[in-house]
C-alpha cells in the first residue's frame, strides 16, 4: 500500500513543555485508524502536527501527497467561527475549494460538486441558508463538506461526535465508510466503543504512540499501552463486542 | 418644547426662502467636492466596513482611529500634511495591535486601549507644544465635509478603486481566510499577509474619511452601513453593495441637511445613518413577521 504520510521520532510541545516524544506513525491509503487517548495526551498536538499547523521539535514529518499538506481534509473538534459572520452553507463548502486553489472565483462546475456534497450529507436544502440558521449538528455536516470537497487522501476528523445528534452519527460513521474508499481517515475519539465496528485500527497516543493493528482492543492492552481510557460500549449503536474487559476506574 | 418648534419653524422660513435649491447649490465647487466625497466616502466606508462588523473588529477601528489623531498632532508640530501624519500613524496601529496580539500574550482589547489613548495623548501635547492657535482642529474631530479639496477627492477616489479591487479579486479567499482562520492556516493559506493588507487598508480608509466624518464620528460611517444592509442579507458581497447604497444615501442626505442648518457634516451624516437604521430594523421585523405570518396561513389551510 501507498504511505500518504509518515512520522519519524517526532516530539513535539508547546511552551518549552514536551506534549508528545518519539512518536513513529505511518498513514497508508484506505487506512481508517481511530485515535484513542487521555486528555492532555497529545491528540490534538498530533493533529496540529500532521496538518503543519505547530512545527516538531525534533523529527520529521513526510508527506507523500502531491500536493503537501493541502491534500489533507479537517474537521476541527470546536470550531471558533462566528455563527453571525454573512456566510451561506454552500460557501462555507466551496471554501474548502480555496485550500487548494489559494485564489480565484468557484467555476460552475465546482458549485454544481458543493451541491452534490451537500446532498451527499442529507442538507442539501440548506444550500442558501446563512450559517447561522443552522443547528450545531448541521453546521458540524457543513464542516465535513468543507473538508472532503476537495477530494482530500487524507481527511482528519477530531471528535466528530461531539455536536452530531444519534441519528446523523450513525449517517456519518456510514458515510465515512463509503469516503474511505478514496481516502484515508484519522479519527480522534474519546468514544472508543462507539467507534470501534468503523475503524480499521487504533493509535493510543498519551505522551508517546502506541499502534494497534486491529479494532479490537482490550483494557489489558490499553494498560501496556500506558493509554488510561476506559473501554465503555452503550447505547444502540451498532459496535464490535469488546474483548473480556473490567472496568477497573483508576482511584480503585 | 414649544420654544423648539418656534425655533425649528424659524429656521425653516430663514432657510427656504433664500432659495437655494440643490441644483444651485450645485454650481459651488465646495458643494460638488462634498457630494463626490461623499460618494467615495460610501464606497470606501461601503467595502472597509463589512469586512470590519463581519469580523467583529469595530473595536480595533475605534483605536487605529484615534490613534491617528497623534498623527495629526505630529504633523502639526512638524510643519506637514496633517492626513499624511494620520495615515503614518494610523497603519503603523493597526499592525501594531495586529502583531502585538499575534506574536505576543497581550490581550487584544487591552492592546487597543493602550494604543487609542496613547494616539489621543500624543496628539494633545504636539497641538499644544505648536506655538500658535490650531484653527481646523474641531475639522478632525468631528469632521467637515464641506472643506474636502480636489487632493483629498483623488485619494479617497484611489483608495475606493483599491478596495474594489483586492475585495474582488480576492474575494473568495478573504471570505475563507475571514470566516475561519485556524481552518485557512491548517492549509496554508497567506493569512497573515492578507490580515496585515486589510488592517492597513482599513486604517487608511479611516485616516481618508476622518475629512468627512471626523475622528469622533468615522467609526460611524464604517459601522452603521453595513448593519444596515446585514438586516436584510447574509451574504458579504450583498453586504458590502447594501453599505455602499446605505451610505449614499444617508451622507447625502446629511450633508444637505448639514449645509442648509450650518451643522458639522459629520454629526448630521450619522443622524440619517442612525435614523435610517432605526427604520430598516422595523421594516425588518415587519418583514420577518409577515413572513411567518403566511406561513402558518399556509399550514392551517393544509390541515383544513
Amino acid at each position: 500500500m501507498k504511505k500518504i504520510l509518515e512520522l519519524t521520532n517526532v516530539s513535539a510541545g508547546y511552551d518549552q513543555e514536551l506534549i508528545l516524544t518519539d512518536v513513529n506513525f505511518t498513514v497508508y491509503e484506505q487506512d481508517f485508524i481511530g485515535i484513542i487517548g487521555p486528555n492532555g495526551g497529545g491528540k490534538t498536538t498530533l493533529v496540529k502536527l500532521i496538518l503543519g499547523m505547530i512545527k516538531p521539535a525534533a523529527g520529521k514529518i513526510e508527506y507523500f501527497g502531491s500536493r503537501g499538506h493541502n491534500h489533507i481534509g479537517y474537521l476541527p473538534q470546536v470550531s471558533t467561527t462566528d455563527r453571525d459572520f454573512p456566510i451561506s452553507v454552500l460557501e462555507v463548502v466551496l471554501s474548502g475549494l480555496m485550500s487548494v486553489k489559494g485564489r480565484g472565483f468557484y467555476s460552475a462546475k465546482e458549485q454544481k460538486l458543493a451541491h452534490e456534497v451537500l446532498e451527499m450529507l442529507g442538507i442539501g436544502l440548506l444550500a442558501k441558508k446563512s450559517i447561522g440558521k443552522l443547528s450545531g449538528g448541521q453546521m458540524q455536516r457543513v464542516y465535513l463538506g468543507r473538508a472532503i470537497i476537495a477530494r482530500p487522501q487524507l481527511l482528519i476528523l477530531d471528535e466528530p461526535n461531539t455536536f452530531v445528534d444519534n441519528k446523523f452519527e450513525h449517517d456519518l460513521y456510514e458515510l465515512l465508510r463509503v469516503l474511505n474508499n478514496e481516502m484515508a481517515i484519522l479519527m480522534v475519539s474519546h468514544d472508543v466503543g462507539t467507534i470501534t465496528s468503523y475503524i480499521k485500527t487504533i493509535a493510543c497516543v498519551n505522551r508517546n504512540l502506541h499502534y494497534h493493528p486491529s479494532n479490537v482492543i482490550t483494557q489489558s492492552q490499553l494498560n501496556a499501552y500506558n493509554c488510561p481510557i476506559q473501554l465503555i460500549t452503550h447505547g444502540h449503536v451498532p459496535h464490535t463486542v469488546l474483548g473480556i474487559h473490567q472496568h477497573n476506574f483508576p482511584n480503585e | 418644547m414649544a420654544m423648539c418648534l418656534t425655533r425649528f419653524w424659524e429656521y425653516i422660513n430663514i432657510i427656504f426662502p433664500m432659495n437655494k435649491g440643490i441644483f444651485e447649490l450645485l454650481q459651488y465647487d465646495f458643494f460638488t467636492n462634498a457630494l463626490w466625497a461623499s460618494v467615495l466616502a460610501s464606497i470606501s466606508c461601503g467595502i472597509a466596513g463589512s469586512y470590519i462588523v463581519a469580523r467583529r473588529m469595530v473595536f480595533v477601528s475605534g483605536g487605529i482611529t484615534h490613534a491617528s489623531f497623534g498623527g495629526i498632532g505630529l504633523a502639526w508640530f512638524l510643519g506637514l500634511n496633517p492626513v499624511l501624519g494620520a495615515a503614518v500613524f494610523s497603519i503603523f496601529t493597526a499592525l501594531g495591535i495586529e502583531f502585538f496580539t499575534t506574536r505576543t500574550k497581550i490581550r487584544e482589547d487591552s492592546a487597543i486601549g493602550i494604543w487609542w489613548s496613547l494616539g489621543m495623548a500624543l496628539g494633545i501635547i504636539f497641538i499644544f507644544i505648536t506655538p500658535g492657535y490650531a484653527p481646523n482642529l474641531m475639522s478632525y474631530l468631528f469632521g467637515s465635509i464641506l472643506t474636502v479639496s480636489r487632493t483629498d477627492l483623488w485619494l479617497m477616489g484611489g483608495l475606493s478603486a483599491l478596495l474594489i479591487f483586492i475585495f474582488l479579486r480576492y474575494y473568495h479567499l478573504i471570505l475563507f481566510i475571514s470566516f475561519d482562520e485556524a481552518y485557512a492556516r491548517s492549509h496554508q493559506a497567506p493569512v497573515s499577509f492578507f490580515k496585515y493588507l486589510l488592517i492597513s487598508l482599513v486604517a487608511l480608509t479611516i485616516v481618508l474619511n476622518i475629512r468627512v466624518a471626523g475622528i469622533i464620528l468615522v467609526i460611524s460611517f464604517l459601522t452603521i452601513p453595513p448593519s444596515i444592509a446585514n438586516l436584510f442579507t447574509h451574504s458579504m458581497v450583498k453586504v458590502m453593495a447594501g453599505a455602499v447604497a446605505a451610505g449614499l444615501l444617508g451622507s447625502i442626505a446629511g450633508l444637505i441637511v448639514s449645509y442648509y442648518f450650518n451643522i458639522p457634516s459629520g454629526a448630521t451624516i450619522i443622524f440619517a445613518f442612525v435614523l435610517m437604521f432605526a427604520i430598516a430594523k422595523v421594516i425588518q421585523r415587519a418583514s420577518v413577521h409577515a413572513k411567518m405570518r403566511a406561513q402558518v396561513d399556509a399550514l392551517r389551510k393544509a390541515i383544513k
